[in-house]
């Protein structure tokens, strides 16, 4: 049914006999350009201690506040959730819904769904319910997970308010910035070629 | 087989949209949908029917553009008076105030990416429906980018989100949310959708089949 090394480029179809790729290569498609496949180093391990480190990043990131404004008395503090809530109290209920998908629940979906994979595979066993599955669907929520941008509308909104009134960074902001870092080296120590291998084996 | 001188579709074989294995095509042309041994999803020779969704989410995009940009996207009140804002008149109001480094950055997000992406997606409609020989390789890259580019046209949306919970400071002044936000976030889901429709693999055959 299946041939395991036979690899077709998903940009221009073309097919390819792959060897394995030595450590840190890369594979890249002679028509098109499209990167085939990229051997990571340790991809396993690596990613699984990304991911650990993400979600603890993320817990703190949405405990506490990560900005305040101050003016005159007033001191008015904001969490990750915050803005969500009012938008959906005002009516914007689909506002708040895609920017609570994008910012909080797909970002901590991912980290918790590789956790639940990578963990049995690094003691060399099987996710017990359905890691295909899951696999696919953390695959699929790649691009809807936003934090990044979310960091760059931050940095806008603290210039913005500037002129307003006194804007003081909080804890979370720090551990939002590095949540950003640690994300990408998530998702760049992953390989995904590795985990379908290591699924379909041991299945 | 040599490498890369036949494509999966040419061998009948097909390469899973999520996984990437690359399986016999033998139930794909029947009734029947094929479902990929590895990962369980459907598979398809082709992104199904690639041209006209991405077709349909184009137009939408457009259409959601122009409420988007003509409507405000917040209302700030301050002492009892009410000020609009839409886009454009944000990235104005920085430019004025000297700001232009911000200006420019939400210029980029808002308006430039947005309509780029959505030029460069009937550019590549238009060469597949009428078969373009012209660098088919440049149009993949050109796809590319329009991929990875969407996700930063949200910086807009997150700063009104943020602005809506920070100013909120008693009666001084509030900021909220306008419908213009709603059409901008519409015009950025409807283009990510676009583009992940679309697939690259249709410049590549228009390529072979006038080659032979």
């Amino acid at each position: 049914m299946s041939t395991a090394s036979t690899i077709a480029c998903h940009e221009c179809d073309l097919l390819y006999e792959l060897p394995a790729l030595p450590e840190g290569s890369v594979a890249k498609c002679s028509g098109c350009g499209a990167v085939l496949q990229r051997h990571k180093r340790d991809s396993l391990d690596r990613t699984l201690s990304w991911t650990i480190a993400g979600l603890i990043l993320f817990v703190v990131a949405n405990s506490f506040p990560f900005l305040a404004l101050k003016s005159g008395g007033l001191v008015r503090e904001t969490t990750l959730i915050t803005g969500v809530v009012e938008l959906y109290n005002e009516d914007m209920r689909s506002l708040a819904v895609l920017v609570f998908l994008t910012s909080i629940l797909f970002p901590v979906v991912q980290l918790a769904g590789m956790l639940y994979l990578l963990l049995p595979l690094k003691v060399n066993r099987l996710p017990w319910w359905k890691p295909a599955l899951v696999f696919r669907f953390i695959r699929s929520l790649q691009p809807w997970g936003m934090m990044e941008v979310f960091m760059v509308g931050i940095l806008v909104s603290m210039v913005k308010l500037a002129k307003m009134a006194k804007v003081v960074p909080g804890i979370a902001i720090f551990s939002f910035a590095i949540l950003i870092f640690v994300l990408a080296a998530a998702a760049s120590s992953l390989d995904p070629h590795l985990v379908w291998n290591r699924l379909e084996l041991d299945s | 087989m040599k490498e890369g001188f036949a494509t999966a579709l040419e061998k009948s074989l097909v390469s899973c949209h999520s996984c990437h294995l690359v399986c016999q095509a033998s139930a794909v042309h029947g009734k029947g949908e094929m479902i990929c041994p590895r990962c369980g999803s459907v598979l398809h020779q082709r992104k199904p029917h690639s041209l006209s969704r991405t077709w349909a989410l184009v137009i939408a995009a457009f259409i959601f553009y122009i409420p988007a940009n003509v409507l405000p996207i917040t209302t700030v009140t301050s002492l009892g008076k009410a000020q609009s804002d839409t886009i454009m008149s944000g990235v104005i109001y920085f430019i004025h105030t000297g700001m232009w480094p911000i200006a420019l950055v939400i210029f980029i997000a808002s308006v430039f990416v947005p309509l780029v992406k959505l030029f460069i997606l009937i550019y590549l409609l238009v060469s597949v429906q009428r078969k373009w020989q012209w660098r088919p390789k440049d149009r993949t890259r050109l796809y590319r980018i329009t991929e990875a580019i969407g996700r930063w046209s949200m910086t807009d949306i997150y700063v009104v989100t943020i602005l809506v919970a920070l100013v909120r400071l008693g009666g001084l002044a509030t900021i909220e949310a306008g419908p213009g936000a709603i059409f901008f976030a519409a015009v950025v889901v409807s283009t990510m959708f676009a583009a992940m429709s679309f697939d690259p693999r249709l410049i590549w055959d228009s390529m072979e089949t006038n080659y032979e």
